[in-house]
């Protein structure tokens, strides 16, 4: 009997799980048409899995060249890069091609300066006006936090940039100076296509084709949303079996203050 | 009092002594949660009130190091959230412990209610008992509320928003509460700074509530799985160690879990959209509440239909606000006088179809209503499956719980615990034992 309600009680927490893992799920196209990213080997991956530094820095390269033109990066400063492997002259080489508004001088005056390695990554556009009026009216998201704020994460964000076509499948109506992507919702994104084949030339020899680029980037973006994971994983480790050991110590204590009373 | 204080005293420490003849806390904590005598019968359902009380301690810590660096202005507070996040020491392991903790929070809350709906622990003398506890709910839940919107994500602002636009429901006066619930005319700084307030202070609240909480179970003493009254001391166990050692383990499982998803998973339970800075401008595809408030959010946009004079809008209001009141009330709608299921043949079987109404209105409440619950399906859609749980949900407390409470044929109760436990064997050398003890 006491056996058969233990087994009615997980039974009920099972259930509860999986009705909480269903009503948690994404809710299925319910924001017009799209389709769904396929799931990518990312080395970040699973509970062991670890920042791959050598694509995080093609990744850069890629943001520098291409996306920074019209994305901010404004939640990461340029003396973060020292955590993906840069020198501190590297670090002072990025932030010298920006410059920042700074001020009042003694005269009271503000006056610009080149970036120093404490400042923020220097935004494309002074501000959203500016960002709309530049792009057709859409506003280029702040990509910091890009793979923590999307459905799909990482790999949505790998299929986006892979997954553009050149043309729109017969039925589908295109807005003006729209592109079609079946990734993102609504399948219309007023972003074209950012990369080609090509599109940077690495420095260590790796080839450049679409999707070499968009797994760097995205590489770099995940450390851009989330640069405490090895930290925070390593730490994890820890506490979990520290914990582990101490809730079996704790179930020995609880058996033998009870065994005079069973 | 002075006469038998020497050989009342906890220990045979001169300071403590001295201490505790002016000011008892030590005899205090001695009477209860050393002596405190628990019925001997206690299952794991019983160790969520020290998980609660963990969690809450928890909860107030991690805040109060959090508001050292979290800035309470729409311009400045998804920043300084981020800045926690990036630049603060072990500022995420504070951020993601609190946001985690809200969830786990709720999840032993609820089971804790649900322990007490099966074993009756409300029922006559723990009615006042009972209704702590409730208004410790919905503390719980205005307290998260707030603090869901401190972050100023997409979510945060849009769920406030959407949240305080219920009060103008209310007939003639609707729109001035609305107003003055914001401190201007949407919700704008004076309204996260209010909120950031109340989300300092309810917690120091609910502290207060649970204390009256445990006051009044030292009281009434402790229900237990068979719902029957300790005869003696045989059936009960002191607290220490008895219930220590069996609290920790229990406590010690929990944070395990809790620890594995705030370390390897500390998104599971959020949204991704609050990761967006808010935009007053630009509305989500779809605001949802977290996950614990899902099975009121259902029941709030289940009532699409004008009832009489009350239309669709303060319906829902009424429904979702009345769903918690029913609450305090059900130590007098369950008329029956036996409290555990285990007793209740026919309230078993309604205890779990209620449990599952409320996970299915927790899965309604996070799809759209004009959305289809399964693709092929093309008459079911999420507003049928609300109206059904909620349906549900009032007729079982409104209507079967009374009901039950007369027509119920119960089984025959144990004489007492002590012969429940050990199988009628009262001859047993343990029971001797623990009861020459006391």
């Amino acid at each position: 009997m006491k056996r058969l309600t233990g087994l009615l009680n997980f039974l009920a927490i099972v259930s509860m799980t999986c009705i909480m893992t269903v009503a948690l799920s994404d809710p299925a196209n319910s924001a017009g048409k799209y389709k769904h990213p396929e799931p990518q080997e990312w080395g970040f991956n699973g509970l062991f899995g670890k920042f791959d530094k050598s694509s995080i820095r093609r990744g850069l390269q890629v943001y520098l060249e291409v996306c920074s033109s019209c994305h901010g990066l404004n939640q990461v400063a340029y003396r973060n890069l020292k955590d993906i492997g840069l020198t501190i002259e590297e670090i002072k080489e990025i932030s010298a091609q920006f410059e920042v508004m700074d001020g009042p001088d003694n005269e009271g005056e503000m006056f610009t300066r080149e970036a120093r390695p404490s400042d923020k990554f220097v935004a494309p556009f002074e501000n959203e006006k500016a960002a709309r009026v530049s792009n057709n009216g859409a506003m280029p998201p702040d990509l910091s936090l890009i793979t923590k704020s999307r459905h799909g994460g990482a790999d949505y964000i790998y299929a986006l940039l892979t997954g553009y076509k050149d043309e729109a499948p017969d039925g589908v109506e295109m807005g003006d100076g729209m592109n079609f992507n079946p990734y993102f919702v609504g399948q219309q994104i007023a972003m074209s296509q950012p990369l080609y084949e090509d599109s940077v030339e690495y420095s260590d020899g790796t080839k450049a084709t679409v999707s070499q680029m968009s797994w760097d980037l995205v590489n770099f973006l995940h450390w851009t949303a989330e640069p405490e994971m090895e930290q925070r994983r390593g730490l994890g480790w820890k506490v979990v079996l520290f914990l582990l050991v101490l809730t079996a110590l704790l179930y020995a204590v609880k058996r033998q203050v009870w065994s005079k009373e069973h | 009092m002075s006469a038998n204080k020497n050989n009342k005293s906890p220990t045979g420490n001169g300071l403590v002594n001295w201490i505790d003849s002016r000011l008892p806390v030590f005899s205090y904590m001695q009477k209860e949660y050393g002596e405190y005598p628990a019925p001997r019968n206690f299952n794991y359902w019983w160790n969520f009130g020290a998980i609660l009380t963990f969690m809450l301690v928890l909860m107030i810590f991690t805040g109060i190091f959090l508001s050292m660096q979290y800035t309470p202005h729409v311009d400045f507070a998804f920043d300084s959230v981020e800045r926690i996040m990036r630049d603060v020491n072990y500022g995420w392991l504070l951020r993601y412990l609190h946001a985690n903790g809200a969830t786990f929070f709720f999840i032993a809350v609820y089971i804790h209610i649900f322990r007490g709906l099966y074993y009756g622990s409300y029922k006559n003398p723990r009615e006042l008992l009972w209704i702590f506890g409730v208004l410790i709910l919905v503390l719980m839940m205005a307290t998260a509320f707030m603090g869901y919107v401190l972050p100023w994500g997409q979510m945060s602002f849009w769920g406030a928003t959407v949240i305080t636009n219920l009060f103008s429901a209310i007939p003639l006066v609707g729109d001035s509460i609305v107003t003055w619930l914001w401190g201007g005319f949407a919700v704008e700084n004076p309204t996260l700074n209010r909120f950031f307030s109340l989300h300092f202070l309810l917690p120091f609240v609910i502290l207060g509530v649970v204390v009256l909480h445990v006051i009044a179970l030292h009281v009434t003493g402790s229900n237990n799985p068979l719902g029957i009254d300790p005869k003696g001391p045989q059936d009960t166990l002191p607290f220490h160690p008895y219930y220590t050692a069996k609290d920790s383990f229990g406590l010690a499982l929990w944070v395990t879990i809790f620890a594995a998803f705030v370390f390897f998973a500390p998104n599971f339970f959020g949204e991704p959209e609050n990761y967006i800075k808010a935009d007053p401008l630009q509305t989500p595809a779809q605001i949802v509440p977290e996950w614990y408030f899902l099975p009121y959010f259902a029941i709030l946009r289940s009532i699409d239909f004008d009832i009489w004079f009350i239309d669709a809008k303060l319906g829902g209001v009424i429904a979702m606000f009345g769903s918690i009141i029913l609450l305090f009330l059900v130590p007098w709608l369950d008329r029956s006088k036996v409290r555990s299921a285990r007793f209740r043949p026919v309230y078993k079987w309604f205890f779990w179809i209620l449990l599952l109404d409320c996970l299915l209105l927790g899965f309604v409440g996070g799809h759209p209503p004009s959305d289809h619950v399964f693709k092929d399906i093309e008459w079911l859609l999420f507003i049928d499956l609300g109206h059904i749980g909620t349906a549900w949900y009032f007729f079982h407390f409104l209507i079967l719980l009374p009901l039950l409470g007369t027509v119920e044929k119960t089984k025959p109760l144990p004489t007492s615990i002590t012969e429940s436990v050990l199988d009628g064997d009262t001859s047993s050398s343990a029971i001797t034992k623990s009861g020459g003890s006391m």
